[in-house]
C-alpha cells in the first residue's frame, strides 16, 4: 500500500498509462504493421544521437511556456497569452536577429531581451486590468493572442519579409544571432541551459522568497491572502509580468535557436501545449522539465511513426487532449482516493 | 477611397456581410447559452471544425445534405457532451477542458479525414453536398433589396431564426428562467429545486449545437469542401462578440453582425491592397476596449456604492 501523499504522483502516471494505451489502440486499430509501428513510436526518439536532440530541442520551447502556465495557474489565473506572446516575441527577436554588424555575443543577447521585455509589458495589460478593474484575464487574454497575430503579421510581411523566399518569410536571421549548438550532431542549443536556469530561478522565487510565498497565498485563497495584508493586486501584476518575460524568451529563444527564417504564419501552439505541461506538473516548477520531456518524447515519437510508417503523426492530437482532459479531472480516480483516506483513518482511528 | 466607396455601397458587399456573420452568429448563440449558464465554452473553434468535417463526411456518404447537415450537429453536439461529462462529472476545469476540445479538433480532424481519405489537406476527394440557397418569393424582385436579403444560403436564414429563438428560449421560456438562474446563482438555483447539473449539460449541448450549425455552414456553404483549420478563429470571434454584446440575445446578434461587417470590410480591402492583417484585428480590439470600458465603469460604481 502507498502513501496518501503520493497520490497525486500515482493519478498523474495513471493518466499517461492510460495515454500510452490508447496510443497503442489507436496504432492496432490503423497500422497494417502494429508491432513495427509500435516500436517505432516508442524507441524510435531513442535510436540515435539525432534522435535524442529532437526531443531536447523540442523540450525546449514547452518548458519555456509550461513554466509561464504553471506561474499564472498557481495563482488561479486563466491567463491564455503565452500563445500570442510567444510568436510575437519571436517576431521581435527575429526583427533583431535580421539585422546585420553585431558581435557575434551582443546580438542574441540584445534580441532575446528584447523579445523578453515586449513579452512582459504585454502581459503586463491584462495582468493590470485584471489586478486594477477585475476584466476577466481570460477574455483579455485571448483578444490579445489574435491581435498580436494579425499585427505580427503585417510586420512580418509588410517590413520583414524577403520576396525572394519561396514561402512567406522574413529575411535570413544573421548568423552572428543564431544561438550556439550544444551538442555536436544535433541541433540543441544554448536555449537548454537558459531554460534550466530560469527554471531553477522560478523554483527559488515560489518556494524560497517572499513575494513567492505572496504569490502561493494569493494563489491560494485571494480574500484571505488580502485580509493577511497581501497587497494581491500587485501580486497579480508582478506574476503576469514574470510570466510574459518568460514566454517572450522563450518564443525568442526558439526563433533564434531553431529557425534560419521567422516563418511562422499562425499561432506556433507552444502557448497552449503549455497549459498541458503545467497541468502535467501540477503547477510545480521542476516538474515542468518532466512534463514537457515527456510530451516532447511522444511528439518526436509521432513525427517518427508519421515518417517510418503508415499511420499520421496527427493521431497525437487526441492522445494530448485525452491527457489534457484527464490529467485536469478532479474527480478522476477519486474514488481510490477515498478509500485510502479511509482505510488510514480507520488505521488510526 | 474612391474605389473603397465604391465597393462598400454594392449590393454585393451588403449580400457578403450575411454570408460572413452566419458562422460568427451561430458560435456566438452557442457562447450565448453556455455562458447564461455560468459555463465559459471556448471549445467553440473546436466544435464548429468537428462539425464542419462530420457535415462532409456524412452528407459524401448518404448523398444527401440534409443528413450530412443532421451529422454535422450530432457530432458537435457529441463533442459538446463529452465536454460537458469532463467538466460537469469528473471536474475537469472547464477552460482547459475547452482548449482540449480546440486541440483534438485541430489535429483530429485532418486524423479521420486521413484515415478516411487518405488526404491531409481538404476532403476535394469525397463528394460532399452543399446545402441550397433559397430565394425569398416577392421580395427577391425588389430592385436592390432582393440582391441584399434574398438568395442566401438556407443556413443564414436559420442563424437569424435561431437568434430570435435563442432571445426567447432566454427570455420567455421555464428553461430560459432556469439556465439564466443558475448562471447568476447556481446555489440560490439549487435550493429552488433547480437540477443544476442537468441545466448545464443542456445548455452545453445546445452551445454545441448552435456552433455546430455554424460548422456545417462552413463546409456545406462557405465552401464545398473541409479544409485544414477552416474555422480559422470564429470560435473566438463568437466569444469576443457575446462579450461585446453584454451576454444579451440582442446585443450578441447585433455585435455578430458588426464583426461580419468588419470581416466583410477586411475582405473587400484585400482588393485594394490595404492590409487585411490589421484590420482582421479590429474585432478582438474593440472587445478589449469594450471590456475595459465596462469593467472601469462597473470599478466606479461599486466605489460610490461602498
Amino acid at each position: 500500500m502507498f502513501k496518501l501523499k503520493y497520490f497525486e504522483l500515482f493519478r498523474t502516471l495513471a493518466v499517461v498509462l492510460i495515454a500510452l494505451l490508447l496510443t497503442m489502440l489507436f496504432i492496432a486499430l490503423i497500422s497494417e504493421q502494429k508491432i513495427e509501428t509500435m516500436r517505432i513510436f516508442l524507441t524510435e526518439p531513442l535510436s540515435s544521437k539525432s534522435h535524442i536532440g529532437n526531443v531536447i530541442e523540442m523540450a525546449i520551447p514547452l518548458m519555456f511556456t509550461g513554466l509561464a502556465m504553471a506561474l499564472l495557474f498557481r495563482m488561479n489565473l486563466f491567463n491564455l497569452g503565452a500563445e500570442g506572446i510567444f510568436f510575437f516575441s519571436g517576431l521581435v527577436a527575429a526583427a533583431i536577429g535580421i539585422q546585420t554588424g553585431l558581435s557575434p555575443f551582443i546580438h542574441p543577447v540584445l534580441a532575446i531581451a528584447a523579445g523578453g521585455i515586449v513579452g512582459a509589458l504585454i502581459a503586463f495589460i491584462p495582468g493590470f486590468l485584471k489586478a486594477r478593474l477585475n476584466a476577466n484575464e481570460l477574455v483579455t487574454s485571448l483578444m490579445f493572442n489574435s491581435i498580436l497575430l494579425g499585427v505580427g503579421l503585417y510586420i512580418l510581411n509588410y517590413y520583414m519579409r524577403d520576396a525572394s523566399a519561396y514561402t512567406t518569410s522574413s529575411y535570413k536571421i544573421a548568423s552572428s544571432a543564431q544561438l550556439v549548438r550544444i551538442i555536436p550532431g544535433t541541433r540543441v542549443h544554448i536555449g537548454l541551459l537558459i531554460v534550466l536556469v530560469f527554471i531553477a530561478l522560478a523554483y527559488i522565487f515560489v518556494y524560497k522568497t517572499r513575494w513567492g510565498y505572496e504569490l502561493r497565498m494569493t494563489g491560494a485563497n485571494r480574500e484571505f491572502a488580502e485580509y493577511s495584508g497581501i497587497k494581491t493586486g500587485r501580486v497579480i501584476i508582478y506574476v503576469h509580468l514574470i510570466a510574459g518575460f518568460t514566454a517572450g524568451i522563450g518564443g525568442s529563444v526558439e526563433v533564434l535557436g531553431m529557425h534560419p527564417r521567422f516563418d511562422w504564419v499562425a499561432l506556433p501552439g507552444y502557448g497552449f501545449d503549455g497549459a498541458l505541461v503545467a497541468m502535467l506538473a501540477k503547477n510545480g516548477p521542476l516538474a515542468v522539465v518532466g512534463s514537457a520531456f515527456f510530451l516532447a518524447y511522444i511528439r518526436v515519437g509521432a513525427e517518427m511513426m508519421a515518417r517510418y510508417s503508415d499511420v499520421p503523426a496527427e493521431m497525437l492530437a487526441v492522445i494530448q487532449s485525452a491527457i489534457l482532459l484527464l490529467v485536469s479531472a478532479d474527480q478522476f480516480l477519486k474514488f481510490l482516493k477515498n478509500r485510502m483516506l479511509l482505510k488510514e483513518a480507520e488505521k488510526n482511528g | 477611397m474612391d474605389r473603397l466607396l465604391e465597393i462598400l455601397f454594392t449590393t454585393d458587399f451588403a449580400y457578403s456581410i450575411f454570408r460572413v456573420t452566419t458562422p460568427i452568429l451561430f458560435a456566438a448563440l452557442g457562447a450565448l447559452i453556455s455562458n447564461r449558464a455560468g459555463i465559459v465554452n471556448i471549445g467553440l473553434e473546436g466544435i464548429m471544425l468537428t462539425s464542419a468535417l462530420t457535415g462532409v463526411l456524412i452528407s459524401a456518404y448518404t448523398g444527401s445534405a440534409w443528413i450530412g447537415l443532421i451529422g454535422a450537429a450530432a457530432g458537435g453536439m457529441l463533442i459538446a457532451a463529452i465536454l460537458a461529462f469532463f467538466t460537469l462529472e469528473l471536474k475537469t476545469d472547464i477552460i482547459l477542458g475547452g482548449i482540449a476540445i480546440n486541440a483534438f479538433a485541430s489535429g483530429g480532424t485532418v486524423f479521420i479525414l486521413y484515415l478516411l481519405t487518405g488526404e491531409k489537406g481538404t476532403s476535394s476527394t469525397l463528394a460532399s453536398k452543399m446545402l441550397p440557397n433559397v430565394d425569398i418569393p416577392l421580395i427577391q424582385d425588389i430592385p436592390y433589396l432582393g440582391l441584399i436579403v434574398s438568395g442566401h444560403h438556407v443556413l443564414t436564414y436559420l442563424s437569424i431564426a435561431a437568434a430570435v429563438l435563442v432571445y426567447f428560449l432566454l427570455k420567455r421560456t421555464p428553461l430560459g428562467l432556469q439556465i439564466r438562474a443558475v448562471g447568476e446563482n447556481p446555489e440560490a438555483a439549487q435550493s429552488v429545486g433547480v437540477r443544476v447539473k442537468r441545466i448545464r449539460y443542456i445548455a452545453l449541448v445546445l452551445s454545441g449545437l448552435f456552433a455546430s450549425l455554424g460548422g456545417a455552414f462552413m463546409s456545406m456553404g462557405y465552401l464545398s469542401q473541409f479544409t485544414r483549420d477552416m474555422t480559422a478563429g470564429r470560435g473566438w470571434i463568437a466569444l469576443a462578440a457575446e462579450s461585446m454584446g453584454r451576454s444579451t440575445a440582442v446585443g450578441t446578434t447585433l455585435t455578430s453582425f458588426l464583426f461580419g461587417f468588419a470581416q466583410a470590410l477586411s475582405n473587400a480591402l484585400q482588393l485594394l491592397k490595404i492590409p487585411s492583417e490589421l484590420i482582421q484585428t479590429v474585432p478582438y480590439l474593440t472587445t478589449v476596449i469594450g471590456l475595459v470600458i465596462y469593467a472601469w465603469r462597473q470599478t466606479k460604481k461599486s466605489q460610490k456604492g461602498g
